[in-house]
């Protein structure tokens, strides 16, 4: 089973998550989203959650290092389809401070940075 | 006070590929008691937590063997996650959130972390050279 497909959207690198995101699956993400990243000119980074029904710290171990690969370059790091299991560990992570929450992937990254991470805070 | 109403122990190798067996062969353990889906998800992550630990930091390129063991008494569930590996010098360093030796890795140092808020109960014994018991209690219900 892959652990994910990618799609190019624009300049966003849209990350379809299909299997739990631990550290067997973590290894696979990595390497072609950087791959990927090196070869596109894609800025931010989307990752879609749809389905995945887990995810430990080896998930946030990878979205924490493609934010670094992004933000420096203005780059943003967004996620959807997130559902209850994994948000719990995003909010127990306090990931969602540095990551934005979206509906779609029409809806990524359309809010100014500074009004999303304004949001972020009021999830409780 | 040791007496539980079942045990299951489960050995494999120590690969990534087995990290999602071990989760959810536990989570099987526990279906009986009919745990939340809260319940369920806290005790997989924590068990993902102990195994990827200990194939990453117990084992890391060497081949080994990773134990896992549960036991159920009412509605207490006691697992632990065993590896005959490396060791840990300073467990307390080693529990410190975001503190990781792999950072190359991109190991977000938050695996003790977890274990600690996902279960009710944590203890880590372990001896440099000789490997790391990890145990856990969960009450369910």
């Amino acid at each position: 089973m892959k652990a994910a497909e990618y799609e190019l959207r624009g300049d966003i690198l849209v990350i379809h998550l299909k299997a739990d995101l631990d550290h067997h699956t973590a290894v696979a993400v990595r390497e072609s989203a950087d791959s990927l990243l090196a070869r596109s000119h894609a800025k931010h980074i989307l990752f879609d959650f749809t389905g995945v029904e887990f995810m430990d710290s080896s998930g946030i171990g990878v979205i924490m290092g493609r934010y670094r690969q992004v933000i420096f370059q203005g780059g943003r790091v967004g996620v959807m389809g997130v559902g209850s299991n994994v948000d719990r560990i995003f909010k127990v992570s306090g990931l969602y401070k540095i990551v934005e929450q979206y509906e779609s992937a029409e809806e990524a990254f359309t809010r100014p940075a500074k009004e999303c991470f304004a949001g972020s805070n009021d999830i409780k | 006070m040791d007496k539980f109403d079942t045990e299951m122990r489960l050995a494999f190798q120590a690969k990534s590929c087995n990290e999602a067996l071990a989760r959810m062969t536990v989570a099987a353990f526990l279906t009986p008691l009919n745990p939340t889906l809260e319940e369920l998800a806290d005790t997989k992550t924590a068990v993902s937590e102990a195994v990827t630990n200990a194939i990453i930091h117990g084992y890391g390129e060497a081949d080994g063997t990773v134990e896992v063991w549960c036991g159920r008494r009412g509605k207490e569930v006691f697992f632990s996650v065993k590896d005959t590996g490396a060791g840990i010098p300073d467990i307390g360093l080693a529990m410190e959130p975001m503190y990781t030796t792999k950072p190359e890795m991109e190991r977000s140092g938050m695996g003790f972390s977890f274990m600690e808020a996902f279960t009710d109960e944590l203890s880590v014994e372990s001896a440099v050279g000789e490997g790391t018991v990890v145990k856990m209690k969960k009450v369910i219900g």
